[in-house]
């Protein structure tokens, strides 16, 4: 079966609230359907939902395919993963997007094996291009780029599917922009039975805790990340220190994320985090791309670290070649003698 | 009531680059990485996977064999593995497994599954530290036909064909229940791996798969001759098994990098944009200045 252009989005929702990336996706998904002049799909799972589609529709969706069914009430690999891989299999789109959280993580690969077609992880840009292949001596016009950093963060790989539809991604949360809703927008829902296999009911979620983020990196209008320079728990309390006298949030890179220093939630770059604060600290982070990726827009970046050949320094507006430990708290009483 | 019984586990286990410990020229023109210019060492969360898998023999019975897909260099991950107490490891090296995407990888994975024989648990680590992309583990399930865990901390309980597990992510917990055959990605916070055992290590220092008879043979110059020395390994079951794509009746289409839907376009290496920036003095005045600055621009304050 040909594929048409199509660009779908899986909608993830949990209780009724539609995941952020979900939202930036469908915005994605819509500029990248105007390169490929078609249309962008939402794929819409879960019960009782079905008011969700116009909100879908208003972040970009042209169309809204939903499933509506009690045994899609709570997240599940094979359900959902039956419904998602039927109906590709059936329309093959062109593009199908994933977010890159724990659900996208486990059901994109899951679909993407049922159809047996390629998969990105974790992607931090998307766009059309064309693909020359030396090997096929074939030129493969408007390809989906998928772009993501690779190999610990050192280079940006840009990786094509050019002969299996659709193409599939997924796509870290926070690195697209979501659009403001248009509730003017009009856009076709269509509701489809699923049908379930017994095989496809064999797990069954006993129960769950699910919490509020006691962190909001991405909302925080300044953030003080600390990174493997930092070294010890007394020196991260100062970054903790830092952070809340002047209203910010606390980030870090994955190596402090990995020495225990703080936990994950705090984690800035291509597997925590996206941010673009108004200020951005980095006090003992040496400037991985891997971190870069999640901080690089950010307003203004000061950076802190004893090493002056420190890639971070290459992108900070404010170098500070010293020992974080004497830093910090110059800053903090600087700081609270200007606000007397 | 099942009467209780022992378990049948299978592990998946990856050589990496350290990829926290990189620099210089490591990937190749084509995209994929130079390994032999990286340190190589087992995946962390491959041992987490491990760690869960022997623990599951301790309590219930059973047996443990791990399988690695690589070069002749990745039986180190299976001696460590047989250090750990692994009853059984499998190399699975061939040229034509070269430049496998995940896609391949998985389906290679679930051929040699499947010539194991009985398997009741599959473990694997989430994601492996070289691509991150944890899409391997959920795409052998899906070939091998049967239900994932995915971010699995552990095993509340086995009983008969049903496992309870707990999974974990930033923002929750949950805890599922499944029937067996299953494969779960376990997660690092799920346990701490135990050491190598040091008899275990003396016991299986010679460990080795065919690929690696001519470099062992400079060690050990004793057994003279590969004949020699394979002889006295299958004699001690020290003998690493090699298994191939044949060997695994893989279909050789769907394996390596002609087995790969995705290809890589190109490589960028990043160049960073120089940003106008200032020095600031690392002291007090020049930091004082600093923070006023950022005040009167309404930065912060």
């Amino acid at each position: 079966m040909t594929s048409n252009r199509d660009v779908w989005v899986f909608v993830e929702q949990e209780e009724g609230k539609i995941a952020d990336v979900s939202l930036e996706l469908l915005a994605k998904g819509q500029e990248l359907a105007q390169k490929l002049n078609s249309q962008v799909c939402g794929v819409l799972a879960g019960y009782q939902i079905e008011e969700l589609a116009d909100k879908c529709i208003h972040h970009g969706a042209d169309r809204v395919l939903l499933a509506d069914h009690p045994e899609l009430e709570i997240y599940r690999t094979l359900p959902y993963a039956r419904v998602a891989a039927d109906w590709a299999r059936e329309r093959r789109p062109y593009v199908f997007l994933f977010g890159a959280t724990p659900i996208g993580r486990d059901l994109a690969p899951r679909v993407a094996s049922s159809l047996r077609v390629g998969l990105t992880a974790d992607c931090t840009d998307l766009q059309i291009g064309d693909y020359e292949s030396k090997k096929a001596k074939q030129v493969y016009p408007d390809l989906l780029y998928q772009i993501r950093p690779a190999f610990g963060g050192n280079v940006i790989a840009t990786i094509v599917n050019p002969n299996t539809r659709p193409q599939m991604a997924t796509v870290r949360e926070g690195v697209m922009r979501r659009r403001d809703p248009d509730t003017t927008r009009r856009g076709l829902v269509e509701k489809i039975e699923p049908t379930f296999d017994v095989r496809d009911l064999v797990l069954q979620v006993l129960s769950r805790e699910v919490r509020e983020s006691q962190v909001n990196l991405k909302g925080a209008p300044i953030v003080v990340a600390g990174g493997a320079g930092v070294g010890s728990q007394e020196n991260f309390e100062l970054i903790q220190e830092l952070a809340h006298i002047l209203g910010g949030e606390v980030g870090a890179s994955r190596a402090a994320v990995d020495a225990g220093l703080v936990s994950r939630e705090h984690q800035v770059g291509q597997t925590g985090v996206t941010v673009r604060p108004r200020l951005y600290i980095a006090a003992g982070i040496s400037g991985a791309i891997q971190h870069r990726a999640g901080m690089s827009e950010s307003a203004k970046i000061i950076a802190i670290n004893t090493d002056p050949n420190a890639p971070i320094f290459q992108i900070a507006h404010y170098k500070i070649v010293g020992d974080l430990a004497e830093v910090i708290p110059m800053m903090i009483r600087a700081f609270r003698e200007k606000a007397k | 009531m099942t009467s209780a019984r022992a378990y049948y586990s299978v592990v998946l286990v990856k050589q990496v680059p350290d990829t926290h410990n990189i620099s210089g020229d490591v990937m190749k023109e084509d995209g994929t990485i130079n390994r032999s210019a990286l340190p190589a060492i087992f995946n962390p969360e491959d041992l987490n996977a491990l760690e869960m898998a022997l623990q599951v023999r301790e309590r219930y019975g059973g047996t443990v064999t791990v399988v690695t897909m690589g070069p002749a260099m990745a039986a180190e991950v299976l001696r460590e593995s047989l250090y750990r107490g692994a009853d059984r490891v499998v190399l699975l090296s061939d040229r034509r497994f070269a430049g496998a995407d995940t896609l391949a990888t998985s389906y290679t994975l679930k051929c040699a599954i499947e010539k194991l024989g009985h398997f009741d648990l599959v473990f694997c680590g989430r994601q492996a530290i070289d691509g991150d992309t944890a899409q391997v583990g959920p795409q052998t399930a899906e070939k091998l036909g049967i239900p994932q865990i995915t971010y699995a901390e552990s095993i509340v309980s086995l009983e008969g064909d049903e496992i309870v597990a707990q999974r974990a992510f930033p923002l929750g917990k949950e805890w599922v229940k499944a029937s067996l055959p299953c494969l779960l990605t376990v997660i690092a916070s799920a346990n701490r791996p135990r050491p190598a055992s040091v008899r275990k290590q003396i016991e299986h220092k010679l460990a080795a798969a065919p690929m690696e008879y001519k470099s062992l043979l400079s060690r050990w110059p004793e057994f003279e001759t590969e004949e020699k020395l394979d002889a006295y390994l299958a004699a001690h079951n020290l003998k690493i098994p090699l298994w191939t794509a044949d060997d695994v009746g893989a279909d050789a289409d769907k394996l390596g990098l002609g087995g790969s839907p995705t290809q890589v376009h190109k490589v960028d290496f990043v160049v960073l944009e120089s940003t106008e920036s200032k020095q600031v003095p690392a002291d007090q005045e020049g930091i004082a200045a600093l923070m006023q600055e950022l005040v009167k621009e309404y930065i912060v304050g």
